[in-house]
C-alpha cells in the first residue's frame, strides 16, 4: 500500500481515483459496464438488500452483462427499501425502490437489457453539495 | 427490441395516488394507444418527488418538462400538444410564487428540491468501505488543507465563523468548544465522537457511519490538529455493529494511507482513533457520563464545570462532539465559513438531518436548511400523513423534547424557534402523530422511557419521573383526577429545576408540552373518563348495536373471555365486566354491529 505522504500525493491519487470511480474498476471496457448501488445500510439490510445484492451479482453474471455492483450507504428512502441505483452507459443513474428479486429481475431484463424504463423510479429530491452528483440525477 | 424514445413519469407517492394519479396513467396510456404512439413513448409510475402540494406531477423526458397539478382530463392535450406537437402545455408549468413566472429552464428544476445534503453528501454514493471512493469525492482533502495551509487557530477561526452548532442536541457552539480545548493546558489532550444515539426512532448518525465513516475520521483529525490531541476515540453503541464495523475498515484502511498515524502528510503531526463501545445507555449520550462509561466507571453524569474542554477524559481536556457535527467540518474548511453561514437562519447555520418516523407516508432520512417549515418536511419531503389521515403532532427532540402541533407548522426549524415552542432540535429524531394517537399515551411511552433509562444518580430524575409515569399511568387508566393534572405540572417543575444532567432536565418535556398543547386531552380522560383518540384500552367499551346485529355467532365464537352471550339468530351482548377489550368481536364482525366508544 503506497502511503500519501503530501498533499500533491492526495491531490494526484485524487485525480486518478475519480476517473477510476467514474468507471468503476471499469475492466476492459468502460463503454459498456453496467453499475449498481445497493443501499446496503442497517435498514436496507433489515429489508433484504444483500439478498437482492447477492441476486443482482450472480444473474447480471449468468445472463452475460459487462457489469459492476457495488455496496452503498444509506440513500435516505427508507419507506422504500431495499433501494438500488443502476447506471447505464451513458445514461444518468436511476433509482429504483421497493427492489425485491422480481423487480430485480424485471429491472436487468426491461432497463439494463433495453433501456426501457420500469414503474419504482425514486426521483431525487435534494441537492448535493457536490456536483457531479446534483448533475447525476435524470 | 421496443426503444421508446419518450417517456412520461407520473408521481406514484401516495400523496398523488390520492389525487387520482393512477387513473391518470391509464388515461395517458390509453391517449397513447389511441393515437399509435404506445411503442415510441411509455408511462412510468415512479415514488415521491417531494413535491406533493403541487401534485400529481408529471415529467417528460428526455426534454426534462415539469408539470404539476395534472388531472386526468389533461391527459388528452399533453398528448395532443406536448407529446405530438412538440409544444409545452404552458398552463401545467409550475409558477414560482415569487416572479410568478412560469418555470421553463429545465436545469432550474432543482428549486423544488427542499433538501440540501451536506452532511449526507456521500451517503448513498460511495461504497463506505472503500477509502479510495471517499478520496475520490475530497475525503482528506479538508485535512490535508489545515495540516499544510492553516494553522490550528485559523482552523477554528473558520469553524467559529461557519456559525456550526452542536448537532447532538444542545446546540452549543462548536467552533468555541474548539478554541476552549484548545488554549486549555496539558501535556495530553482527546478528540471523542458521540455516536451514542439513543433517541427513539433517531438513525442520522448510524447513517453517516454506515455511508460515509471516512467523514468521521477526517473530521476527528482536523479536531485534533485544532486542539493539540493526538488521540481520538469513538464512542458507539454495540448494538450498531455495521457502523462499527465499517469504522474499522475506514480507520485500517485510513492507517495504511498513512491518512492516520504519525506523520501525517509529512507535517509532523501525529493522530489516531481506537473505538469505545457503550452498552446503549441513553445517559451516555451526556457528554460527562459518556467520559465516565469510557473510563470503566459507571456512566454516570457529574457537575459542569469543569467542562470536558477543560477536564475530560482521564482529566485530560477533551472535545467531545456528535457525529453529525463531525460530518459537517470537511465541506465548511473546504468550502469556507461564508458559504456555510450563508446557509439557514440567523442563529442556526447550515442543515439538520432528519429522521423521519412515526404517520408519516415518506419514511427516511432527509436533510433541511435550517429554517424550513415543519409543513415542508412532514407534508412535501414526507408526503404528508399516512391513510389521509389528520395530522395531530409532530415530536422532535425524543425523549428530551416536545410535541408541536399544526400551529407550529409554519414555524421555520431552528434551534431558538424550537426552544420557544416547547420543544427542542434534539439530535434529530421527528415522530409524526395522528389522529389515531392519544398524546396522554405518547407522553407515558415518554416517560417510561425515562424512568428506565435515569441512571439513579440524583433523586428528582430517579424518584420524580418514575412518580410522573404513575400519575400517567393512572390517567391513561381512567382512574386519575383534575387534581393530578396540577400534581403533573408541579413535579414536572421541580424534576426539572433541580436534577442533575440533561436527562432529567428535559425528561418532563414531553409532559409538559403535551398538558400545554393537548390539555383537552388530558381533561377528557381524568374528566369523562374518556380517551378521545380511542387508544387507551381500559377507557374503551365495546358494545353491540342491536339494530344492526344478525346473531350470526362469530363474535361470542372468537371471544377469548367468553364475554359475548346471545341465541343463534338473536341479537348478542358484551358483558363490559367481563370484557378485555381485545378488540378481536370488532375486526371479527361482518355486519358493522360491533362499536368501540
Amino acid at each position: 500500500m503506497t502511503k500519501v505522504k503530501t498533499l500533491a500525493d492526495l491531490k494526484k491519487l485524487r485525480e486518478e481515483l475519480q476517473k477510476k470511480i467514474h468507471v468503476r474498476e471499469s475492466g476492459d471496457h468502460p463503454e459498456s459496464t453496467v453499475q449498481v448501488k445497493v443501499a446496503m445500510a442497517t435498514c436496507g439490510i433489515a429489508s433484504g438488500a444483500k439478498d437482492v445484492m447477492v441476486f443482482l451479482m450472480e444473474e447480471l453474471e449468468k445472463r452475460g452483462i459487462d457489469s459492476v455492483v457495488t455496496q452503498t450507504g444509506c440513500m435516505g428512502y427508507c419507506y422504500a427499501e431495499p433501494t438500488i441505483e443502476v447506471t447505464l452507459p451513458g445514461h444518468e443513474p436511476l433509482v429504483f425502490g421497493f427492489v425485491d428479486k422480481k423487480k430485480a429481475d424485471e429491472i436487468i431484463e426491461k432497463y439494463i437489457k433495453n433501456g426501457e424504463l420500469v414503474d419504482g423510479i425514486i426521483p431525487i429530491t435534494y441537492q448535493s453539495i457536490n456536483e457531479n452528483q446534483e448533475e447525476g440525477q435524470q | 427490441m421496443i426503444k421508446h424514445k419518450i417517456h412520461i413519469l407520473v408521481c406514484g407517492g401516495t400523496g398523488c395516488k390520492s389525487s387520482n394519479s393512477d387513473l391518470l396513467v391509464s388515461t395517458l396510456r390509453n391517449e397513447l394507444i389511441e393515437n399509435g404512439l404506445d411503442k415510441e413513448v411509455q408511462v412510468v409510475l415512479t415514488g415521491c418527488f417531494g413535491f406533493c402540494e403541487q401534485g400529481p406531477i408529471v415529467k417528460v423526458l428526455p426534454d426534462n418538462i415539469f408539470y404539476v397539478g395534472v388531472k386526468p382530463d389533461d391527459a388528452h392535450e399533453i398528448i395532443a400538444e406536448h407529446i405530438i406537437k412538440g409544444r409545452k402545455v404552458q398552463r401545467l408549468l409550475y409558477v414560482d410564487p415569487k416572479t410568478k413566472e412560469r418555470i421553463q429552464d429545465a436545469k432550474g428544476m432543482n428549486f423544488y428540491k427542499k433538501q440540501l445534503r451536506i452532511a449526507l453528501r456521500n451517503c448513498g454514493f460511495i461504497d463506505p468501505e472503500s477509502i479510495d471512493e471517499s478520496i475520490a469525492r475530497d475525503g482528506y482533502a479538508a485535512l490535508a488543507k489545515v495540516l499544510t495551509e492553516l494553522t490550528p487557530a485559523e482552523t477554528v477561526q473558520i469553524v467559529k465563523q461557519s456559525g456550526l452548532r452542536g448537532r447532538g442536541g444542545g446546540g452549543f457552539s462548536t467552533g468555541l468548544k474548539w478554541e476552549i480545548t484548545a488554549k486549555s493546558q496539558a501535556d495530553q489532550k482527546y478528540v471523542v465522537c458521540n455516536a451514542d444515539e439513543g433517541d427513539p426512532g433517531a438513525f442520522m448518525d448510524r447513517s453517516i457511519l454506515e455511508g460515509d465513516p471516512h467523514t468521521v475520521i477526517e473530521a476527528m483529525a482536523i479536531n485534533g490538529y485544532c486542539t493539540g490531541a493526538d488521540k481520538g476515540l469513538v464512542y458507539i453503541r454495540a448494538e450498531y455493529p455495521l457502523a462499527i464495523e465499517r469504522l474499522k475498515i475506514a480507520i485500517k484502511q485510513a492507517r495504511e494511507y498513512g491518512l492516520l498515524g504519525q506523520d501525517i502528510f509529512g507535517t509532523g503531526f501525529n493522530f489516531d482513533i481506537d473505538l469505545r463501545y457503550g452498552a446503549g445507555a441513553f445517559v451516555c449520550g451526556e457528554e460527562t457520563a459518556l467520559i465516565h462509561s469510557m473510563e470503566g466507571e459507571r456512566g454516570e453524569p457529574t457537575f459542569k464545570p469543569p467542562f470536558p474542554s477543560e477536564e475530560g477524559y482521564l482529566g485530560k481536556p477533551t472535545n467531545v462532539n456528535n457525529v453529525e457535527t463531525y460530518a459537517n467540518i470537511p465541506p465548511i474548511i473546504l468550502q469556507g465559513a461564508e458559504w456555510f453561514s450563508s446557509i439557514g437562519t440567523e442563529k442556526s447555520k447550515g442543515t439538520k438531518v432528519f429522521a423521519l418516523a412515526g404517520k408519516v407516508n415518506n419514511v427516511g432520512l432527509v436533510e433541511v436548511p435550517m429554517g424550513t417549515t415543519l409543513r415542508e418536511v412532514i407534508f412535501e419531503i414526507g408526503g404528508g400523513i399516512k391513510g389521509n389521515k389528520k395530522f395531530k403532532a409532530v415530536q422532535t427532540g425524543g425523549p428530551s423534547g416536545g410535541c408541536l402541533t399544526e400551529k407550529h407548522l409554519d414555524i421555520p426549524i431552528d434551534y431558538d424557534n424550537l426552544i420557544a415552542c416547547g420543544s427542542m432540535m434534539g439530535s434529530g429524531g421527528m415522530i409524526i402523530v395522528d389522529e389515531d394517537d392519544c398524546m396522554v399515551s405518547m407522553a407515558k411511552y415518554y416517560l417510561d422511557f425515562t424512568v428506565e433509562e435515569s441512571c439513579g444518580k440524583c433523586s428528582p430524575c430517579r424518584i420524580g419521573n418514575k412518580r410522573l409515569y404513575e400519575i400517567l399511568e393512572t390517567i391513561t387508566k381512567g382512574k386519575g383526577t383534575v387534581e393530578d393534572l396540577d400534581r403533573l405540572r408541579n413535579l414536572s417543575e421541580v424534576i426539572k429545576d433541580t436534577s442533575l444532567c440533561g436527562l432529567g432536565q428535559t425528561s418532563p418535556n414531553p409532559v409538559l408540552s403535551t398538558l400545554d398543547n393537548f390539555l383537552d386531552e388530558y381533561e377528557a380522560h381524568v374528566k369523562d373518563h374518556k380517551c378521545p383518540a380511542g387508544q387507551c384500552r381500559d377507557l374503551m367499551t365495546y358494545w353491540i348495536e342491536p339494530e344492526n346485529c344478525v346473531g350470526c355467532t362469530a363474535c361470542a365464537r372468537v371471544c377469548p373471555v367468553s364475554a359475548i352471550s346471545g341465541e343463534r339468530k338473536e341479537v348478542h351482548i358484551i358483558d363490559a365486566a367481563l370484557c378485555i377489550k381485545c378488540g378481536a368481536c370488532l375486526e371479527k364482525c361482518k355486519f358493522n354491529a360491533v362499536y368501540v366508544s
